[in-house]
Formats: structure tokens, sequence, C-alpha cells
């Protein structure tokens, strides 16, 4: 059996798919590692001030309830979208054996989304957030984002149709279902929430319903997608089975579109009722996800080390699955248990953002990556490193908080207990998880330092090449004459 | 055969249904809320809040408050008080029937508490046990009546005495329901802090009003600047740990009184016909603690917007 890791298989030529995408996803994704490490220092002085509430009061910019936000739109609409859909696009040029349609608008359109995430990380920074959950950025900052999703949207949907390969492979499903949701979701939620307000809580239910869909539906569809094209390619075997998955695209789509209004929600109670039933059945999802890894890997998971690419996407795929069945435990616990408000809902989503589709996302990247510049990553030990800073952080981060939160919510549920008390309770539960913090961004660090000096040595290299060719011409010339 | 377009479709359906479901449907139910009235006394609930407490909103929503700070108080259910309206006219067998419904009680202190309409008989009862005793007792002519009563970890806490509904945000843009609970939930805190003032000292210093707070400090809201001929009047009163140095004096900025205006007006406790609830009178005891009487406050008279 060879295992085709990205750093055999990309010693040697790139295909057009690669080189067409090459500028394009070099903006997008070297931007969203930009991003990446921005979020998670935000995030970080965000969770100093459960150590120490007193440090940096003084700037109002970096209140807890700025950074807090700053950093988590950062990670979300700073790194996983572009990269997210950086990777959609080279998926669906290389899956469709075609080039990427619309290079030169893709680089300008990925320039722009990276300003407008810029504008927005400084809007929230400055007091302008529109308090409404992953949706902070104000309107200057979506602006800009959704006019570079109609460039990236229309790509897509471009190099899509002119596939010369016309049969289908099941990420293609995933990822264009994906590539029609985004805009709809997040113009939907933009308009309902900031441009013609809907009136009172209705606006949070938008609220609620987009972030549902963004972080279990939409990150689902392309960090599955992703994964599910990952597997059979570094496994040189067949997706166990491509039935399995369309079974999960079709869970995600009918029940996980429903999901995310909190119980205690103060809205008309079939909203909620209706949001617990299909978070449960969507947990259809998370088994057949589960069954395909297991299967696809004839239940031998020690293959997953082959490749750091899979040791991600297995990590990914893992994390999917619990924190979805999280998510079901939190709607099922009983009535006076107000876990979905204490950490365990952090711990949750965390392990679905990070812990599922960052991971995924880590794994596209260092598999994509080192197609596009035809050789492997300057620092390939890193690679490795990075997964096992990033896993570990995840774990510290998430099982402390998911613990401190059951903790909190027992506590909570002793009027006795004084809430000073309840707070105090959660603090060393908190405490390890920042040490988690600090690992996954010591991970992104070396992440950043592989695209860094790659870059280098691809621009190196052009130049390199162009001074032998400079120089040869000269020398025939001097022939010559 | 080709699935293609047939699969396409059936996506598109799926994800307009959910479009359908919990955008529209949602919007158009809550959307078009009216103002309602209470139950029983008909007041217009809600009212807007005044414009300082919006202004006070929009600091509220600038500085992320909401990431700490839910406003949703929950309610698991409801129990049930009876509470005597109307001793009327034939004492003794009042009083006999008190007594057979709550046995703790000896006759002399039927015969005072009677005196004193209205008064808790039984707290925190089922429905069925508040409707048998009501039937008893009123067999003699009295009146007593049971009331609804809201429970659950939150409304024990004292964060509210019933949950909170969507009509509580009728009038607020945007909404802040919060999904967490770092620090207390907000729905009632103008009922808790009815002070201004202590909203500043808090919110300048909070582990210098609440001891081993972890809120963190919001200093960039006051202006801290030399005493000047005359003390200013608004200059805030600090003690304990948070102090400045002489000479000074810190002073809150227009945001901080808005934002303090804005916490006072956090008050989501009246009476409705979806979250109902009779007076509680005195604090929530817990669930546990049921048949016991209570005659704390049977002096005051109901009205349907007491809290604890
Ligand atoms: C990092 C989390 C955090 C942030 C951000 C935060 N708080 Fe708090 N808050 C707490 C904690 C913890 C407590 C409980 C300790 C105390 O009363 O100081 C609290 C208590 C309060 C109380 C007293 C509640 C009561 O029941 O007496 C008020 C009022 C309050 N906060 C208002 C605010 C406002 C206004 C903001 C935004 C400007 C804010 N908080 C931001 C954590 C936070």
């Amino acid at each position: 059996m060879s295992s085709k890791s990205a750093f055999q298989t990309a010693t040697g030529d790139s295909l057009p798919a690669d080189i067409s995408c090459r500028w394009p996803l070099f903006v997008l994704l070297s931007g969203a590692v930009f991003w990446l490490l921005a979020g998670s220092i935000l995030t970080l002085i965000g969770t100093i001030k459960f150590h120490a509430p007193d440090f940096l009061a003084e700037p109002a910019w970096l209140t807890y309830g700025r950074v807090r936000p700053a950093g988590l739109n950062a990670m979300i609409y700073g790194f996983c979208l572009p990269s997210a859909l950086g990777l959609t696009l080279w998926l669906l040029a290389r899956l469709g054996r075609t080039t990427l349609a619309g290079a030169i608008p893709v680089v300008f359109g990925g320039l722009l989304w990276h300003l407008g995430v810029g504008a927005g990380v400084v809007g929230v920074l400055s007091g302008d957030a529109t308090g409404f959950e992953h949706l902070e950025f104000p309107s200057y900052a979506v602006a800009m984002i959704a006019a570079s999703y109609l460039v990236l949207g229309v790509a897509g949907v471009l190099t899509f149709r002119q596939r010369a390969e016309r049969g289908l492979f099941v990420t293609q499903w995933f990822l264009l279902a994906a590539i029609f949701w985004f805009p709809w979701i997040y113009s939907t939620a933009t308009i309902l929430t900031s441009v013609y307000p809907v009136r009172g809580m209705a606006q949070a239910v938008v609220g609620w319903w987009f972030s549902a869909n963004l972080i279990l539906v939409w990150f689902g569809l392309v960090g599955l997608g992703i994964v599910f094209y990952l597997l059979p390619r570094l496994l040189d075997r067949e997706l166990e089975s491509h039935y399995l998955a369309m079974f999960v695209f079709w869970m995600l789509i009918l029940f996980g579109t429903w999901t995310g209004i909190p119980k205690t929600a103060p809205v008309p109670a079939w909203i909620p009722m209706m949001s617990k039933v299909t978070t449960v059945l969507a947990g259809l999802a998370l088994l057949g996800a589960a069954l395909i890894l297991h299967r696809t890997l004839g239940a031998d998971y020690r293959l997953l080390s082959t490749d750091p690419s899979l040791m991600f996407a297995g990590f990914a795929v893992a994390s999917f699955v619990i924190a979805g069945f999280m998510g079901i435990a939190e709607v099922l616990s009983g009535a006076s248990s107000m876990l979905h408000l204490s950490w365990y809902a952090t711990a949750r989503s965390w392990l679905q953002l990070y812990g599922f589709f960052a991971m995924a996302l880590f794994a596209g990247i260092y598999y994509v990556w080192p197609q596009l510049t035809g050789r492997p990553f300057p620092l390939p030990r890193l690679v490795r490193l990075h997964f096992w800073l990033a896993a570990s952080g995840v774990m510290l981060a998430v099982i402390p908080l998911a613990v401190g939160g059951i903790v909190q919510d027992g506590n909570h549920a002793n009027p006795e207990m004084a809430f000073v008390d309840v707070a105090k309770g959660t603090l060393t539960f908190l405490r390890i998880s920042s040490i988690g913090d600090v690992l996954t961004l010591a991970g992104h660090f070396l992440l950043a330092l592989n695209v860094l000096l790659a870059i280098g040595a691809f621009c190196w290299d052009r130049v390199r090449i162009a001074l032998r060719t400079a120089t040869i011409e000269l020398q025939e010339q001097g022939v010559n004459s | 055969m080709n699935y293609g377009p047939l699969v396409f479709l059936a996506a598109f359906a799926a994800l307009a249904a959910s479009w359908f479901g919990f955008v529209l449907t949602p919007h158009l139910q809550i959307g078009h809320l009216q103002q309602t009235n209470t139950v029983p006394s008909g007041v217009s609930y809600p009212v807007a809040r005044s414009g300082l407490a919006q202004q006070g909103l929009q600091v509220y929503r600038a500085n992320g408050c909401a990431y700490c700070h839910s406003q949703q108080v929950a309610q698991t259910g409801t129990l049930f008080d009876l509470v005597l309206t109307n001793p009327g006219t034939n004492q003794a067998s009042t009083v006999a029937a008190i007594q057979s419904i709550n046995p703790r009680l000896s006759q002399p202190e039927v015969l005072e508490i009677i005196g004193k309409v209205p008064v808790h008989l039984l707290t925190m009862v089922s429905k069925s046990t508040a409707e048998a005793a009501a039937k008893t007792v009123n067999a003699t002519g009295a009146n007593a009546v049971p009331w609804i009563v809201p429970i659950g970890p939150d409304i024990q806490r004292g964060w509210g005495s019933r949950r909170t509904v969507a009509e509580d945000f009728l009038f607020d843009y945007p909404v802040l329901p919060g999904s967490q609970r770092i620090g207390p939930d907000l729905s009632n805190v103008g009922v808790r802090q009815p002070d201004p003032g202590w909203h500043l000292r808090h919110l300048y210093a909070p582990a210098s009003v609440v001891p081993g707070s972890t809120m963190p400090p919001y200093p960039f809201l006051f202006e801290k600047k030399k005493v000047g001929r005359v003390p200013s009047p608004s200059a805030l009163p600090l003690s304990g740990i948070a102090t400045v140095e002489d000479g000074y004096e810190v002073i809150p900025k227009p945001e901080a009184l808005a934002l303090a205006e804005y916490l006072v007006s956090l008050q989501a406790y009246a009476p409705l016909f979806n979250a109902p609830l009779s007076v509680a009178l005195g604090k929530p005891t817990s669930p546990t603690e049921t048949n016991s009487i209570s005659i704390s406050g049977g002096d005051k008279a109901p009205s349907d917007i007491s809290m604890p």
C-alpha cells in the first residue's frame, strides 16, 4: 500500500488546477493565517482577564466584551471562511479537472475579504459591534465581505460549470450546497438584524438560526467535504461509502438547519421545542460521519498517523461527532439545567469550531499548499508538531471548560450558593483551559512560519528562474554577436 | 440517469424550509407582537425605555456586557400559593377549615392572621392541592384564591419572579439576551439594584462594591480629574479598595450615566397572560418547604407587580 503523502506527491509538477489556484489561494490562505494569529491573540487577552480582571482594563478597545467577539470573529471570518472558500475553489477545480474560473478577480476578491475582516475587527474593538453573536461586524465591514463573497462564490459556480469531469464526487455536493447556503444565511441575517431589523426577539431568533447554520451546517458541509476528499486520496482507497456520505449531507441540511434556539429563549415555546427535536435528529449525521471514518480506515486507526493531514482530518471527524453529542446532551438535559448558558456551551462550540472545522482546514491547507507550490513545506517536521500542539490545546481547552460548565450548572441550581461563589467555582477550570489556548496559539505560529517560508521559497524560485533565463538569453546574444 | 438536478432541487427545498420555519414564521409571530396588558391589573406593557436608557443599551452593546450577562430568566414550572382574601362572616368554621388544610397552625395563630387579609395560607403547593384547599375554605363563606408562583433555579436565585418572554424586549434594538452567565442574569437587575449610583460605583470598580467580584472594571467610562474649587457634585463617592489620589475625583462620563440608567430600567417582571404570576409576598422559598405558612407581608396590599 502506498501512502500518497502530500510531501511525496507534491515534489513534482503541479496540475493546471493547481497553477490556476496558486495566487488566489496564496492570498486567501496567507491572509487567513494572519487572522488566525490575530484572532487567537485577541482571544487570549480576553481569557487572561479571568486570571486578573484588572489586566488591560484601561483601554476601552481591549475590554473583555470587545476583544472576545473581535477574536472570535477574526477566527470565523478571518481564518475559517477564507480558508474554507480557498480550499473549496481548489477542490472544485481539481475534482472537475479544470482550472479556476476568474483567478484574477478571485485574487482581488480575497484581498477585499481580508480588508473587510480588518475593518470588522477594528470596528468591534472600537465599539461598533452589532450585538448579535457571530454577526458582530459592523455594516461597513459586512459590505466588503459580501462584495468579496460575490466574486468568490461566482468563481466557484463557474469553475463547477466548466468542469471537464462530468461524474460528481460527494465532496462537490457538499461544497456546492455550501456555496449557495452561505450567501442565503448571511444576507438574511444581516438584513433582518441590521439593515431592516425585525422587531424585538425576532432579531435574536434570526441570529440564533444564523449561528447554527454557520457553525453546524456550513462548517459541517465544507469541513466534511474536505475530509471526505482527503481520506480516500491519502489512504489510496475508496470512500466507504458515497451513499453514507450523501446520507450525512441530507441529515445536515434537513435537520441541522433547524437547530440552535436555546431552550430558555424568550420566544414562543414551539421554536425551542422544534430546535430540540431537530438537534437530536441531526445526530444521525454524526453517526454517519463516524461510520465513514471507521469504515474507510477499515477500523485501523493507526493508518491516520501515516500523514499529518490524515491526523488533522481524523481529529476533525472525532471532534465533529463529540461536539454534536455534547449538543444533544445539552438539549436533552433536565428542565432545570442551564448548561446552554454555562461554560459547557462554550466548550461545545469551541470543539465544533476549532476541534472540527479549523482542524479540517489545517488538514486541507497542509495537503493543498505543497501542490500549489510544487514543493513540500520548508519545515515538514513542524507540521506534525503543529498537530500535537493543536490536538492537545483543543483537549486542554475543551475538557476543563465542559467539566467546569457542568460544575457551574450544578452550583447554579443550588440557591444557597452565592453567585460570586458559583463564578469562582469555575475559575480553576478556566485557568487550565487557558493553557490549551496558549498551546493552540503556539501551533498557529508554526503554521505561519511554514506558510511564510513557503511563499518566500516560491518567490525566490521564480526570481532564480527568471534570472537564469535572462542570463541564458544574454549569453546567447553574446554568442550571436 | 442524471439525478443531479433532482438532488439540487431537493436540497434547495430543504434549505428553504428552514428559512420559512425559523426566519419567516417567528418574524410573523413575534414581529407582530403588540404592547400587551398586564394580568390582572391591565397596565400597558412594555413601555419603551427612556431616551437615556436607550443610549445606555447602546453602551451595553458596544462594550459587550452580554458576553458575560444573560437576560433570560428560565422557569421550569409553576406552583401555587393559597391566599385568603376575605375571611367571611362565619369565623369559627373558617378557622376550622384553615386548620384542616394547614394543621400546623394553632387556633390563636389562625385568628391572628385572618385579621390581616390578604394572607398566605399555603405556599408552593401543587395546583390540585391549592384548588382543593380553596374549596374547603370557600365552603365556609370565606374567600381564598390560588396564586400562581413560577419556579426554577433562576427564580429561586432571585433573578426574576417569572420567566422572560418576548414582550420584555419588544422595543429594544438590538436585543441582547446573552448566551453566557459569567455574571448574573440582568433581566431584573433594576429591581435588585434600583440605585444608579450603586451601578456607577460598581462599574468603576466592581470588587469595591461586591467583594471578590470577578467582573472587569470599566474605568474608561469615567474621567479622573483634579478637584476644582468646589468638588463636583457628580463625583463618585469612593471607598474601600477603590480610591483615588488626594486632590482627584472620579466623574462618570455621559456613557456611564446612560448605562446606569439602562441597568436600572431592566425590570421584566410584570405578570402577563402568557407568563402568569400572582404576587410573591416575601422572597420565594424553595419548593421543598411546601405547606409552610408565610405570614410575612400579610399586611401589605397585594399588587401584581411586587418583587422579592
Ligand atoms: C468578564 C465578564 C463580565 C463582563 C464583561 C461584565 N460583567 Fe457584570 N458581572 C460579572 C460578574 C462575575 C458579576 C458578579 C460579581 C459582581 O456583582 O460584581 C457581575 C455583576 C454585575 C452586576 C450586578 C448584578 C447583581 O445581581 O447585583 C451588574 C449590574 C453588572 N455586572 C453589569 C455589567 C455591565 C453593565 C457590563 C458591561 C459594561 C458588565 N457587567 C460586564 C461579570 C462580567
